[in-house]
């Protein structure tokens, strides 16, 4: 006899998958670094390895996307609206197409990054890195949150890192000023397409940061709705 | 006429226990959920502890405290004057209503739906009053009362929900120190837990067990049940004994103070239980009771005391549904239920427990699912739950509505079939 109780009317949390969702895109944009460095290599057999890894794992992240999707039918009640909820899957997915992306247009041209930028480059793009890892250590405070009921300390601390993250945004956008200035010192030297290339590598590469940004400013809208 | 008594009345007797056993029993299989579910779910404690809990806690609360509701069920719902020329007409329906509403509540759950035990007696008593006597013979009045509690109860608990969980956010949660706070204030909430559900047994349950306090007499037994228990919980909390590293991260402090509060969460539960055992046993005895006052007096008895074995047999019964059937249905609960921390088990059990507690008292049978389902509302309106189903929600309220008007069909049916039954 299947007995239907009051537990059916808790629906599964989708805050739990949103944190695997993140933890997924942190582990995606992490390949990022070995990647530029076979690409520095020249390797590009190890440079699409790495790709395919990126792609992998994108992959991974959309089918958690949908899954999350899914379980957040409209007769869903939550302690913040759904779709915010919707809307923060959506930025943080957003990321992990960002490092497929670029990772594909880098081997497509089989990109040379020229010796005068390789040096400034890994740090800009470990700068961005930093800041999709400070979004997801915001994302796994959603548990806390749920916790202190959106109030109170948890929140204030929220609200905190986020400001951090802000910071870090602010220093890839130095950084990226400092890259564009010494691509723009050597682009008498180079293949004009290979140039325009260079510098929407750097902007999709700055991209990152951006869009952990947005991740926290929707975070950040929805702890303010309280 | 009372030949009929004359002759089968020993008969009557017996499907009326056995009737009335067998409601006992799904009351118990289908309503222990409601009591411990959220307990269960939310890891405070396992399933071998529930069953024991509920067996010993529903059996108290149907004893000590189920007089009350019996009473409002057997007399309150049907102008019981209506059938004193007829008894055996009364008989007829009350063991028609017995059986009427333990059908519907398994064919209910075999529809899955979570269904409400009261309004399925409560329908079938309608249906073979209005059948065997006129629509005179129902008390409308309590019946509209009974329906108005259907809306005010979940609003009730509702806000000593919401009230429970924001106070527990604003004491422990956000303080400067999370878990010390939790260990000061939580012997506060178990003491409270303890007052209520001692208030009630003390001032409306002992008087059927002779025992007589004035009202004075009455707050002092509680005040000192609520103390023991604060203590208990004081002492309960020390062992416990959960280390203190320094500077644990804040998810490791919210960890150990959900373990303080699964100590509370106990408490809830048999609460809970106990409430339980007080409101829904009467919608097993109720008939029962009516019926063998009727053939030991051979006439409708004017007088409201319960044979001594009634509440016993009732608690027996339930006792024995939830241990049996019930673990099952616990143990499709077991799996946990995500995001289900105690100190929401809590809030919401603890709101439920103490509308039904009350409501109880004042005579009116109310729906234990309904009074947890609105728990969890106000729990979930104050931010506490992830996420809630209101469409399950939507089932739930339409299976209460459609209950009472199918169990009064069932009831009539097998009304008609008692009565040629016995008439020939």
């Amino acid at each position: 006899m299947p007995i239907n109780s009051i537990l059916d009317v808790f629906s599964k949390s989708p805050l739990k998958p949103l944190i695997e969702h993140i933890d997924k895109v942190k582990t995606c944009s992490h390949v990022l670094i070995p990647f530029f460095d076979a690409v520095f290599r020249q390797d590009w057999e190890a440079a699409q390895e790495h790709r395919l890894k990126i792609c992998h794992l994108e992959n991974e992240a959309d089918t958690l996307k949908h899954k999350i999707r899914m379980r957040l039918p409209s007769g869903i009640f939550m302690p913040v609206e759904r779709s915010d909820m919707l809307e923060l899957l959506s930025q943080q997915d957003n990321i992990a197409n960002r490092c497929k992306d670029l990772s594909g247009q880098v081997i497509g041209r089989n990109l040379l990054i020229p010796q005068v930028i390789q040096a400034d480059f890994l740090p800009y793009t470990q700068r961005n890195i930093d800041a999709i890892d400070q979004a997801h250590m915001i994302i796994n405070e959603l548990s806390n949150l749920l916790e202190s009921g959106f109030h109170g300390k948890e929140v204030e601390l929220v609200l905190q890192m986020i400001s951090e993250l802000e910071t870090i945004e602010d220093d890839t956008d130095s950084l990226q000023i400092t890259l564009r200035q010494q691509l723009f010192a050597i682009e008498a030297n180079l293949n004009p397409v290979d140039i325009i290339f260079l510098y929407k590598i750097i902007e999709s590469i700055g991209g990152l940061a951006d869009l952990s940004k947005r991740v926290g400013s929707r975070l950040e809208i929805m702890l303010v709705q309280a | 006429m009372i030949d009929v008594f004359v002759e089968y009345g020993h008969w009557l007797i017996s499907l009326s226990i056995v009737f009335g056993f067998i409601m006992a029993f799904g009351i118990g299989a289908n309503d222990v959920a409601n009591a411990l579910g959220t307990s269960v779910g939310s890891k405070a404690i396992s399933i071998k502890q529930a069953i024991v809990i509920a067996v010993i806690f529903e059996f108290a609360g149907a004893y000590l405290a189920g007089g009350e509701v019996t009473r409002t069920i057997r007399k309150g719902i049907i102008d019981q004057q209506a059938f004193v020329n007829s008894p055996e007409i009364l008989v007829f329906g009350m063991i028609a209503s017995l059986l009427a509403s333990g059908l519907w509540l398994i064919l209910a759950s075999r529809l899955g739906w979570p269904v409400s035990t009261t309004h399925s007696i409560i329908g079938a008593l309608i249906g073979f009053a209005v059948v065997g006597a006129s629509a005179e013979a129902v008390e409308w009045s309590k019946v509209i009362g009974i329906i108005g509690s259907w809306i005010i109860t979940p609003g009730i608990a509702a806000m000593i929900a919401y009230t429970l969980f924001v106070s527990s956010q604003k004491l422990i949660f956000n303080a400067v120190n999370p878990l010390e706070a939790a260990k000061k204030y939580i012997p506060y909430y178990m003491g409270l837990a303890g007052f209520i559900m001692s208030l009630v047994t003390v001032k409306k349950g002992l008087k059927h067990l002779g025992l007589n306090l004035s009202s004075s007499e009455s707050y002092l037994i509680c005040g000192g049940m609520a103390f023991g228990i604060f203590l208990l919980g004081r002492t309960l909390i020390k062992r416990q004994n959960i280390h203190h590293r320094f500077k644990q991260s804040r998810e490791q402090q919210f960890e150990n103070i959900e373990k303080v509060f699964a100590i509370l969460m106990v408490t809830t539960a048999c609460c809970m239980a106990f409430a339980h055992g007080s409101n829904d046993v009467a919608n097993a005895i109720g008939p029962l009771a009516a019926v063998v006052s009727t053939i030991e007096n051979q006439s409708i008895a004017v007088t409201t005391t319960l044979a001594w074995w009634i509440l016993p047999l009732g608690g027996a019964g339930i006792v024995l549904g939830l241990a049996t059937y019930g673990k099952k249905v616990i143990a499709t609960i077991g799996q946990g239920i995500t995001h289900l921390t105690p100190s929401r088990g809590f809030a919401a059990e603890l709101a439920a427990a103490s509308t039904v507690i009350i409501a109880s008292g004042t005579g009116l049978p109310i729906s234990t699912t309904q009074t947890l389902v609105g728990a969890v509302l106000g729990v979930g309106l104050a931010r506490g739950i992830a996420a809630l189903n209101l469409k399950m929600i939507r089932t739930i309220v339409v299976s209460w509505v459609v209950t009472l008007p199918a169990g009064a069909l069932i009831s009539i049916m097998i009304f008609n079939a008692l009565q040629a039954i016995f008439t020939i």
